[in-house]
Protein backbone atom coordinates (compact mmCIF):
# COMPACT_ATOMS: atom_id res chain seq x y z
CA UNK A 1 0.00 0.00 0.00
CA UNK A 2 2.86 2.36 0.82
CA UNK A 3 4.16 2.08 -2.73
CA UNK A 4 0.80 3.03 -4.21
CA UNK A 5 0.51 5.84 -1.68
CA UNK A 6 3.95 7.09 -2.62
CA UNK A 7 3.15 7.16 -6.32
CA UNK A 8 -0.26 8.81 -5.90
CA UNK A 9 1.31 11.58 -3.85
CA UNK A 10 4.15 11.87 -6.35
CA UNK A 11 1.67 12.04 -9.21
CA UNK A 12 -0.49 14.65 -7.43
CA UNK A 13 2.43 16.78 -6.33
CA UNK A 14 3.31 17.21 -9.96
CA UNK A 15 -0.18 18.20 -10.92
CA UNK A 16 -0.79 21.88 -11.49
CA UNK A 17 -3.95 21.87 -9.38
CA UNK A 18 -2.14 21.00 -6.16
CA UNK A 19 -0.11 24.19 -6.61
CA UNK A 20 -3.10 26.31 -7.56
CA UNK A 21 -4.77 25.12 -4.38
CA UNK A 22 -1.64 25.74 -2.31
CA UNK A 23 -1.10 29.24 -3.73
CA UNK A 24 -4.75 30.11 -3.18
CA UNK A 25 -4.47 29.34 0.55
CA UNK A 26 -1.10 31.07 0.71
CA UNK A 27 -2.46 34.28 -0.77
CA UNK A 28 -5.66 34.16 1.22
CA UNK A 29 -3.93 33.76 4.57
CA UNK A 30 -1.19 36.25 3.73
CA UNK A 31 -3.75 38.92 2.98
CA UNK A 32 -5.82 38.00 6.02
CA UNK A 33 -2.91 38.07 8.44
CA UNK A 34 -1.20 41.16 7.12
CA UNK A 35 -4.19 43.31 6.25
CA UNK A 36 -6.04 42.45 9.40
CA UNK A 37 -4.79 43.24 12.86
CA UNK A 38 -7.27 41.13 14.73
CA UNK A 39 -5.95 37.57 14.64
CA UNK A 40 -9.24 36.11 15.92
CA UNK A 41 -11.14 37.68 13.07
CA UNK A 42 -8.58 36.42 10.59
CA UNK A 43 -8.97 32.92 11.95
CA UNK A 44 -12.77 33.13 11.76
CA UNK A 45 -12.59 34.26 8.14
CA UNK A 46 -10.13 31.48 7.37
CA UNK A 47 -12.42 29.01 9.09
CA UNK A 48 -15.40 30.14 7.03
CA UNK A 49 -13.40 29.55 3.88
CA UNK A 50 -11.91 26.25 5.04
CA UNK A 51 -15.12 24.57 6.22
CA UNK A 52 -16.79 25.18 2.87
CA UNK A 53 -13.88 25.03 0.44
CA UNK A 54 -11.91 22.02 1.75
CA UNK A 55 -14.94 19.72 1.42
CA UNK A 56 -15.61 21.02 -2.09
CA UNK A 57 -12.04 20.60 -3.26
CA UNK A 58 -11.76 17.22 -1.53
CA UNK A 59 -14.93 16.03 -3.25
CA UNK A 60 -13.90 17.25 -6.69
CA UNK A 61 -10.32 15.98 -6.42
CA UNK A 62 -11.57 12.63 -5.14
CA UNK A 63 -13.99 11.93 -7.99
CA UNK A 64 -11.67 13.46 -10.58
CA UNK A 65 -8.71 11.34 -9.52
CA UNK A 66 -10.78 8.17 -9.45
CA UNK A 67 -12.27 8.62 -12.92
CA UNK A 68 -9.15 9.95 -14.61
CA UNK A 69 -6.92 7.18 -13.27
CA UNK A 70 -9.41 4.43 -14.03
CA UNK A 71 -7.41 2.72 -16.77
CA UNK A 72 -4.26 2.97 -14.76
CA UNK A 73 -6.04 1.47 -11.76
CA UNK A 74 -6.98 -1.42 -14.03
CA UNK A 75 -3.32 -1.91 -14.83
CA UNK A 76 -2.57 -1.98 -11.11
CA UNK A 77 -5.41 -4.44 -10.51
CA UNK A 78 -3.68 -6.90 -12.83
CA UNK A 79 -0.51 -6.70 -10.71
CA UNK A 80 0.04 -8.88 -7.68
CA UNK A 81 -1.41 -6.39 -5.20
CA UNK A 82 -4.47 -6.70 -3.03
CA UNK A 83 -7.41 -4.64 -4.28
CA UNK A 84 -8.09 -2.81 -1.07
CA UNK A 85 -4.45 -1.75 -0.86
CA UNK A 86 -4.58 -0.05 -4.27
CA UNK A 87 -7.60 2.02 -3.36
CA UNK A 88 -6.53 2.78 0.19
CA UNK A 89 -3.17 3.92 -1.16
CA UNK A 90 -4.85 6.26 -3.65
CA UNK A 91 -7.32 7.53 -1.06
CA UNK A 92 -4.66 8.35 1.52
CA UNK A 93 -2.47 9.82 -1.21
CA UNK A 94 -5.11 12.33 -2.34
CA UNK A 95 -6.12 13.25 1.20
CA UNK A 96 -2.52 13.72 2.30
CA UNK A 97 -1.51 15.85 -0.66
CA UNK A 98 -4.57 18.08 -0.20
CA UNK A 99 -3.80 18.36 3.49
CA UNK A 100 -0.24 19.27 2.63
CA UNK A 101 -1.43 22.11 0.36
CA UNK A 102 -3.66 23.34 3.17
CA UNK A 103 -1.12 23.09 5.97
CA UNK A 104 1.65 24.74 3.98
CA UNK A 105 -0.63 27.34 2.41
CA UNK A 106 -1.88 28.54 5.77
CA UNK A 107 1.10 27.54 7.87
CA UNK A 108 3.79 29.53 6.04
CA UNK A 109 2.10 32.96 6.47
CA UNK A 110 1.31 32.00 10.05
CA UNK A 111 4.95 31.27 10.85
CA UNK A 112 6.19 34.34 9.02
CA UNK A 113 3.72 36.49 10.89
CA UNK A 114 5.31 35.15 14.06
CA UNK A 115 2.25 33.77 15.72
CA UNK A 116 3.94 30.82 17.29
CA UNK A 117 4.36 32.57 20.57
CA UNK A 118 0.84 33.90 20.71
CA UNK A 119 -2.14 32.21 22.32
CA UNK A 120 -3.72 31.86 18.92
CA UNK A 121 -1.53 28.86 18.26
CA UNK A 122 -4.11 26.47 19.75
CA UNK A 123 -6.97 27.86 17.71
CA UNK A 124 -4.79 27.73 14.69
CA UNK A 125 -3.80 24.11 15.28
CA UNK A 126 -7.46 23.20 15.72
CA UNK A 127 -8.18 24.89 12.40
CA UNK A 128 -5.55 22.76 10.67
CA UNK A 129 -6.73 19.56 12.37
CA UNK A 130 -10.31 20.26 11.35
CA UNK A 131 -9.18 21.07 7.79
CA UNK A 132 -7.27 17.79 7.62
CA UNK A 133 -10.32 15.89 8.93
CA UNK A 134 -12.54 17.51 6.30
CA UNK A 135 -10.09 16.51 3.56
CA UNK A 136 -10.04 12.88 4.66
CA UNK A 137 -13.83 12.80 5.15
CA UNK A 138 -14.80 14.28 1.83
CA UNK A 139 -12.26 12.41 -0.27
CA UNK A 140 -13.61 9.20 1.35
CA UNK A 141 -17.19 10.19 0.56
CA UNK A 142 -16.20 11.12 -3.00
CA UNK A 143 -14.45 7.76 -3.47
CA UNK A 144 -17.57 6.01 -2.23
CA UNK A 145 -19.67 7.78 -4.82
CA UNK A 146 -17.16 7.18 -7.62
CA UNK A 147 -16.88 3.48 -6.76
CA UNK A 148 -20.66 3.08 -6.86
CA UNK A 149 -21.32 4.98 -10.09
CA UNK A 150 -19.57 3.98 -13.30
CA UNK A 151 -20.79 6.93 -15.34
CA UNK A 152 -18.33 9.78 -14.90
CA UNK A 153 -20.78 12.65 -15.44
CA UNK A 154 -23.35 11.10 -13.12
CA UNK A 155 -20.72 10.45 -10.48
CA UNK A 156 -19.54 14.03 -10.68
CA UNK A 157 -23.11 15.27 -10.34
CA UNK A 158 -23.83 13.14 -7.28
CA UNK A 159 -20.55 14.19 -5.68
CA UNK A 160 -21.34 17.89 -6.08
CA UNK A 161 -24.85 17.26 -4.81
CA UNK A 162 -23.37 15.52 -1.77
CA UNK A 163 -21.19 18.54 -1.03
CA UNK A 164 -24.09 20.92 -1.59
CA UNK A 165 -26.21 18.88 0.81
CA UNK A 166 -23.68 19.12 3.63
CA UNK A 167 -22.62 22.70 2.94
CA UNK A 168 -25.95 24.35 2.19
CA UNK A 169 -29.09 22.20 2.04
CA UNK A 170 -28.56 20.53 5.41
CA UNK A 171 -28.27 23.89 7.14
CA UNK A 172 -31.34 25.24 5.39
CA UNK A 173 -33.46 22.25 6.46
CA UNK A 174 -31.96 22.41 9.96
CA UNK A 175 -32.76 26.10 10.23
CA UNK A 176 -36.28 25.52 8.96
CA UNK A 177 -36.86 22.85 11.61
CA UNK A 178 -35.46 25.07 14.35
CA UNK A 179 -37.77 27.92 13.39
CA UNK A 180 -40.80 25.67 12.93
CA UNK A 181 -40.39 23.91 16.26
CA UNK A 182 -39.34 27.06 18.04
CA UNK A 183 -41.64 26.38 20.99
CA UNK A 184 -40.06 23.06 21.89
CA UNK A 185 -36.78 22.45 23.68
CA UNK A 186 -34.37 21.80 20.84
CA UNK A 187 -31.03 21.53 22.64
CA UNK A 188 -30.60 17.79 22.27
CA UNK A 189 -31.84 17.90 18.70
CA UNK A 190 -29.39 20.66 17.83
CA UNK A 191 -26.54 18.76 19.38
CA UNK A 192 -27.30 15.56 17.48
CA UNK A 193 -28.02 17.41 14.23
CA UNK A 194 -24.62 19.11 14.34
CA UNK A 195 -22.93 15.75 14.90
CA UNK A 196 -24.52 14.35 11.75
CA UNK A 197 -22.94 16.92 9.47
CA UNK A 198 -19.14 17.07 9.42
CA UNK A 199 -19.12 20.64 8.10
CA UNK A 200 -21.38 21.92 10.88
CA UNK A 201 -19.46 19.96 13.45
CA UNK A 202 -16.16 21.47 12.31
CA UNK A 203 -17.56 24.97 12.25
CA UNK A 204 -19.01 24.76 15.75
CA UNK A 205 -15.87 23.16 17.10
CA UNK A 206 -13.79 26.14 15.97
CA UNK A 207 -16.34 28.82 16.84
CA UNK A 208 -16.62 27.58 20.38
CA UNK A 209 -12.86 27.51 20.80
CA UNK A 210 -12.77 31.12 19.71
CA UNK A 211 -15.22 32.10 22.46
CA UNK A 212 -17.57 33.38 19.82
CA UNK A 213 -20.37 31.26 21.24
CA UNK A 214 -21.93 34.31 22.84
CA UNK A 215 -23.10 35.20 19.35
CA UNK A 216 -25.09 31.99 19.24
CA UNK A 217 -27.41 32.88 22.11
CA UNK A 218 -28.90 30.33 24.46
CA UNK A 219 -28.22 27.38 22.15
CA UNK A 220 -24.67 28.62 21.86
CA UNK A 221 -24.34 28.54 25.60
CA UNK A 222 -25.75 25.04 25.66
CA UNK A 223 -23.42 23.89 22.90
CA UNK A 224 -20.54 25.56 24.69
CA UNK A 225 -21.40 23.65 27.84
CA UNK A 226 -21.08 20.44 25.82
CA UNK A 227 -18.38 21.01 23.19
CA UNK A 228 -16.43 23.42 25.40
CA UNK A 229 -15.40 20.67 27.78
CA UNK A 230 -12.62 18.24 27.00
CA UNK A 231 -15.29 15.53 26.97
CA UNK A 232 -17.07 17.48 24.24
CA UNK A 233 -13.86 17.80 22.26
CA UNK A 234 -13.24 14.06 22.50
CA UNK A 235 -16.81 13.25 21.46
CA UNK A 236 -16.73 15.61 18.50
CA UNK A 237 -13.32 14.45 17.30
CA UNK A 238 -14.55 10.86 17.50
CA UNK A 239 -17.65 11.88 15.56
CA UNK A 240 -15.36 13.31 12.88
CA UNK A 241 -13.31 10.10 12.96
CA UNK A 242 -16.47 8.08 12.44
CA UNK A 243 -17.08 10.16 9.34
CA UNK A 244 -13.80 8.77 8.01
CA UNK A 245 -14.12 5.22 9.32
CA UNK A 246 -17.64 4.50 8.08
CA UNK A 247 -17.03 5.56 4.44
CA UNK A 248 -13.79 3.55 4.44
CA UNK A 249 -15.61 0.46 5.69
CA UNK A 250 -18.22 0.87 2.98
CA UNK A 251 -15.47 1.37 0.40
CA UNK A 252 -13.84 -1.91 1.43
CA UNK A 253 -17.06 -3.90 1.31
CA UNK A 254 -17.91 -2.34 -2.07
CA UNK A 255 -14.48 -3.28 -3.41
CA UNK A 256 -14.99 -6.95 -2.60
CA UNK A 257 -17.87 -7.16 -5.06
CA UNK A 258 -16.92 -4.62 -7.70
CA UNK A 259 -16.12 -5.51 -11.31
CA UNK A 260 -13.57 -3.52 -13.27
CA UNK B 1 -3.08 -25.14 -16.79
CA UNK B 2 -6.31 -23.18 -16.44
CA UNK B 3 -9.54 -24.93 -15.58
CA UNK B 4 -12.77 -22.97 -15.68
CA UNK B 5 -15.88 -24.68 -14.40
CA UNK B 6 -19.49 -23.58 -14.70
CA UNK B 7 -18.66 -19.87 -14.85
CA UNK B 8 -21.56 -17.42 -14.64
CA UNK B 9 -21.41 -13.66 -14.88
CA UNK B 10 -24.26 -11.19 -15.07
CA UNK B 11 -24.01 -7.42 -15.32
CA UNK B 12 -27.38 -6.28 -14.04
CA UNK B 13 -29.92 -8.10 -16.19
CA UNK B 14 -27.43 -8.84 -18.94
CA UNK B 15 -25.98 -12.35 -18.83
CA UNK B 16 -22.46 -12.23 -20.25
CA UNK B 17 -21.07 -15.64 -19.34
CA UNK B 18 -23.30 -18.66 -18.85
CA UNK B 19 -22.27 -22.14 -17.69
CA UNK B 20 -18.88 -21.67 -19.28
CA UNK B 21 -16.50 -24.63 -19.02
CA UNK B 22 -13.02 -24.33 -20.46
CA UNK B 23 -9.72 -26.09 -20.01
CA UNK B 24 -6.55 -24.53 -21.33
CA UNK B 25 -3.47 -26.71 -21.26
CA UNK B 26 -0.02 -25.46 -20.45
CA UNK B 27 2.01 -24.10 -23.33
CA UNK B 28 0.87 -22.66 -26.64
CA UNK B 29 -1.05 -19.76 -28.10
CA UNK B 30 -4.78 -19.67 -27.58
CA UNK B 31 -6.87 -17.19 -29.52
CA UNK B 32 -10.10 -16.20 -27.81
CA UNK B 33 -12.44 -15.06 -30.55
CA UNK B 34 -16.04 -14.02 -30.82
CA UNK B 35 -18.23 -11.18 -32.05
CA UNK B 36 -18.42 -7.92 -30.11
CA UNK B 37 -20.04 -8.39 -26.75
CA UNK B 38 -19.58 -12.15 -26.69
CA UNK B 39 -17.82 -12.06 -23.32
CA UNK B 40 -14.14 -12.29 -24.32
CA UNK B 41 -12.93 -9.45 -22.15
CA UNK B 42 -15.17 -10.53 -19.27
CA UNK B 43 -13.70 -14.03 -19.40
CA UNK B 44 -10.17 -12.64 -19.34
CA UNK B 45 -11.00 -10.27 -16.51
CA UNK B 46 -12.44 -13.15 -14.52
CA UNK B 47 -9.10 -14.95 -14.82
CA UNK B 48 -7.36 -11.75 -13.72
CA UNK B 49 -9.65 -11.31 -10.75
CA UNK B 50 -10.88 -7.93 -11.98
CA UNK B 51 -14.39 -9.20 -12.60
CA UNK B 52 -15.90 -11.33 -9.85
CA UNK B 53 -18.05 -14.18 -11.25
CA UNK B 54 -21.50 -14.86 -9.81
CA UNK B 55 -20.95 -18.60 -9.86
CA UNK B 56 -18.28 -21.08 -10.85
CA UNK B 57 -14.66 -21.87 -10.22
CA UNK B 58 -11.37 -20.90 -11.83
CA UNK B 59 -8.39 -23.10 -11.05
CA UNK B 60 -4.86 -22.21 -12.07
CA UNK B 61 -2.25 -24.95 -11.69
CA UNK B 62 -4.44 -26.80 -9.21
CA UNK B 63 -5.26 -23.82 -7.02
CA UNK B 64 -8.45 -21.79 -6.96
CA UNK B 65 -7.72 -18.15 -7.77
CA UNK B 66 -10.99 -16.51 -6.77
CA UNK B 67 -10.45 -13.80 -4.12
CA UNK B 68 -6.69 -14.38 -4.28
CA UNK B 69 -4.04 -11.99 -5.54
CA UNK B 70 -0.63 -13.63 -5.13
CA UNK B 71 -1.07 -15.74 -8.28
CA UNK B 72 -0.90 -12.58 -10.39
CA UNK B 73 2.85 -12.48 -9.78
CA UNK B 74 3.08 -15.26 -12.35
CA UNK B 75 0.79 -13.62 -14.89
CA UNK B 76 1.34 -10.79 -17.39
CA UNK B 77 -1.58 -8.82 -18.75
CA UNK B 78 -1.84 -6.35 -21.61
CA UNK B 79 -5.01 -4.26 -21.20
CA UNK B 80 -7.07 -3.13 -24.17
CA UNK B 81 -6.73 0.62 -23.60
CA UNK B 82 -3.38 1.93 -22.50
CA UNK B 83 -3.92 5.01 -20.41
CA UNK B 84 -1.32 5.98 -17.87
CA UNK B 85 -1.04 8.87 -15.43
CA UNK B 86 -0.08 11.83 -17.60
CA UNK B 87 2.27 13.33 -15.03
CA UNK B 88 4.70 10.39 -15.00
CA UNK B 89 7.44 9.84 -17.55
CA UNK B 90 7.92 6.51 -19.31
CA UNK B 91 10.96 5.59 -17.23
CA UNK B 92 9.15 6.46 -13.98
CA UNK B 93 6.23 4.25 -14.94
CA UNK B 94 8.55 1.34 -15.73
CA UNK B 95 10.33 1.82 -12.42
CA UNK B 96 7.05 1.95 -10.58
CA UNK B 97 5.71 -1.28 -12.05
CA UNK B 98 9.07 -2.96 -11.41
CA UNK B 99 8.89 -1.72 -7.86
CA UNK B 100 5.43 -3.26 -7.45
CA UNK B 101 6.64 -6.59 -8.76
CA UNK B 102 9.85 -7.72 -7.16
CA UNK B 103 10.86 -9.94 -10.04
CA UNK B 104 13.57 -10.10 -12.70
CA UNK B 105 12.81 -7.90 -15.68
CA UNK B 106 14.39 -7.34 -19.09
CA UNK B 107 12.91 -3.99 -20.02
CA UNK B 108 16.13 -2.67 -21.63
CA UNK B 109 15.97 -5.15 -24.47
CA UNK B 110 12.31 -4.39 -25.10
CA UNK B 111 12.80 -0.62 -25.01
CA UNK B 112 15.38 -0.98 -27.73
CA UNK B 113 13.26 -3.41 -29.72
CA UNK B 114 10.35 -0.96 -29.88
CA UNK B 115 12.59 2.09 -30.32
CA UNK B 116 11.38 3.76 -27.15
CA UNK B 117 14.74 5.17 -26.00
CA UNK B 118 14.00 8.75 -27.19
CA UNK B 119 10.69 8.72 -25.31
CA UNK B 120 11.98 7.51 -21.94
CA UNK B 121 11.98 10.92 -20.28
CA UNK B 122 8.83 12.18 -21.99
CA UNK B 123 5.61 12.52 -20.02
CA UNK B 124 3.12 9.76 -20.75
CA UNK B 125 0.41 12.33 -21.37
CA UNK B 126 2.28 13.62 -24.42
CA UNK B 127 2.74 10.26 -26.18
CA UNK B 128 0.74 9.14 -29.21
CA UNK B 129 -1.62 6.17 -28.98
CA UNK B 130 0.76 3.82 -30.76
CA UNK B 131 3.72 4.78 -28.57
CA UNK B 132 1.61 4.28 -25.46
CA UNK B 133 0.72 0.83 -26.73
CA UNK B 134 4.44 0.09 -27.13
CA UNK B 135 5.04 1.14 -23.53
CA UNK B 136 2.14 -1.10 -22.62
CA UNK B 137 3.82 -3.99 -24.45
CA UNK B 138 7.12 -3.40 -22.65
CA UNK B 139 5.28 -3.45 -19.30
CA UNK B 140 3.65 -6.73 -20.25
CA UNK B 141 6.61 -8.61 -21.65
CA UNK B 142 9.35 -7.42 -19.30
CA UNK B 143 8.52 -10.02 -16.66
CA UNK B 144 9.05 -13.72 -17.01
CA UNK B 145 5.67 -15.32 -16.22
CA UNK B 146 3.98 -18.61 -17.04
CA UNK B 147 0.75 -17.07 -18.27
CA UNK B 148 0.49 -14.10 -20.63
CA UNK B 149 -2.86 -12.53 -21.46
CA UNK B 150 -3.07 -10.06 -24.35
CA UNK B 151 -6.26 -8.10 -24.96
CA UNK B 152 -6.19 -6.64 -28.50
CA UNK B 153 -2.39 -6.34 -28.58
CA UNK B 154 -2.18 -4.91 -32.11
CA UNK B 155 -4.18 -1.71 -31.50
CA UNK B 156 -2.40 1.30 -32.96
CA UNK B 157 0.87 -0.47 -33.79
CA UNK B 158 2.85 0.29 -36.92
CA UNK B 159 3.90 -2.63 -39.19
CA UNK B 160 7.42 -2.88 -37.75
CA UNK B 161 6.18 -2.95 -34.17
CA UNK B 162 3.64 -5.55 -35.24
CA UNK B 163 6.41 -7.80 -36.60
CA UNK B 164 8.35 -7.37 -33.35
CA UNK B 165 5.24 -8.24 -31.37
CA UNK B 166 4.73 -11.42 -33.36
CA UNK B 167 8.37 -12.39 -32.79
CA UNK B 168 7.99 -11.72 -29.08
CA UNK B 169 4.89 -13.89 -28.86
CA UNK B 170 6.60 -16.69 -30.80
CA UNK B 171 9.63 -16.49 -28.50
CA UNK B 172 7.49 -16.75 -25.39
CA UNK B 173 5.71 -19.74 -26.87
CA UNK B 174 9.04 -21.48 -27.43
CA UNK B 175 9.79 -21.04 -23.76
CA UNK B 176 6.66 -23.06 -23.03
CA UNK B 177 4.47 -20.18 -21.90
CA UNK B 178 0.71 -20.16 -22.12
CA UNK B 179 -0.50 -17.16 -24.12
CA UNK B 180 -4.11 -16.05 -24.39
CA UNK B 181 -4.91 -13.50 -27.11
CA UNK B 182 -8.12 -11.75 -28.02
CA UNK B 183 -8.09 -10.01 -31.36
CA UNK B 184 -10.16 -9.14 -34.39
CA UNK B 185 -7.17 -9.49 -36.74
CA UNK B 186 -7.72 -12.89 -38.30
CA UNK B 187 -4.37 -13.02 -40.09
CA UNK B 188 -2.65 -12.88 -36.70
CA UNK B 189 -4.74 -15.80 -35.49
CA UNK B 190 -4.15 -17.79 -38.68
CA UNK B 191 -0.43 -17.22 -38.42
CA UNK B 192 0.13 -17.78 -34.73
CA UNK B 193 -2.66 -19.53 -32.85
CA UNK B 194 -2.40 -23.18 -31.88
CA UNK B 195 -5.95 -23.31 -30.78
CA UNK B 196 -9.08 -21.24 -31.19
CA UNK B 197 -11.67 -20.72 -28.47
CA UNK B 198 -14.76 -19.23 -30.04
CA UNK B 199 -17.18 -17.55 -27.67
CA UNK B 200 -20.79 -16.83 -28.56
CA UNK B 201 -23.43 -15.51 -26.17
CA UNK B 202 -21.27 -16.30 -23.17
CA UNK B 203 -20.65 -19.93 -24.07
CA UNK B 204 -17.85 -21.81 -25.78
CA UNK B 205 -19.17 -22.39 -29.28
CA UNK B 206 -16.06 -23.94 -30.74
CA UNK B 207 -12.71 -25.06 -29.37
CA UNK B 208 -10.03 -26.62 -31.50
CA UNK B 209 -7.21 -25.98 -33.95
CA UNK B 210 -7.42 -23.56 -36.86
CA UNK B 211 -7.42 -26.46 -39.32
CA UNK B 212 -10.25 -28.29 -37.64
CA UNK B 213 -12.29 -25.08 -37.69
CA UNK B 214 -11.68 -24.70 -41.40
CA UNK B 215 -12.64 -28.32 -41.96
CA UNK B 216 -15.78 -28.09 -39.86
CA UNK B 217 -17.04 -24.98 -41.65
CA UNK B 218 -15.78 -26.17 -45.07
CA UNK B 219 -13.95 -22.91 -45.62
CA UNK B 220 -10.42 -22.33 -46.89
CA UNK B 221 -9.99 -18.97 -45.28
CA UNK B 222 -10.09 -18.41 -41.52
CA UNK B 223 -11.93 -15.12 -41.82
CA UNK B 224 -14.72 -16.82 -43.73
CA UNK B 225 -14.75 -19.75 -41.36
CA UNK B 226 -15.31 -17.40 -38.42
CA UNK B 227 -17.93 -15.45 -40.37
CA UNK B 228 -19.57 -18.77 -41.12
CA UNK B 229 -19.73 -19.58 -37.41
CA UNK B 230 -21.32 -16.25 -36.57
CA UNK B 231 -23.73 -16.49 -39.50
CA UNK B 232 -25.00 -19.89 -38.38
CA UNK B 233 -25.74 -18.39 -35.01
CA UNK B 234 -27.65 -15.52 -36.63
CA UNK B 235 -29.70 -17.98 -38.65
CA UNK B 236 -30.63 -20.16 -35.68
CA UNK B 237 -31.49 -17.01 -33.76
CA UNK B 238 -33.87 -15.82 -36.45
CA UNK B 239 -35.53 -19.21 -37.01
CA UNK B 240 -36.12 -19.59 -33.27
Amino acid sequence: MLKILKYSIYDLLRSRWSYVYFIFYLMLSFSLFFLNNDIDKAIITLMNVIVVLTPLIGTIFGVMYYYSSKEFTELLLAQPIKRSKIFMGQYIGISLSLTLSLVLGIGIPFVIYGLFKSAAVFDFTLLLVVGAFLNFIFVALAYNIALSINNKIKGFGYAILMWLTFAVIYDAVFMGLLIHYNDYPLDQFTLIATMLNPIDLSRILILLKLDASALLGYTGAFLQSFYGTSMGLIVSLSALSMWIVLPILRMRSKLKKKDF
Amino acid sequence: MIEIKNLHKKFGKLTVLEELDLTINKGGIFAILGPNGSGKTTLIKCILGMVIPNKGEIVLDGKSILKKWEYRNNLNYLPQIANFPGNLSVIELLKMVKNLRPKESNEKELIELFGLTPFLNKKLGNLSGGTKQKVNLVLTFMFDSELIILDEPTTGLDPIALIHLKELIAKEKEKGKTILITTHIMSLVDEMADEIVFLLDGKIYFKGSVDSLKKQTEQENLEHAIANLIEKQYQTATTK
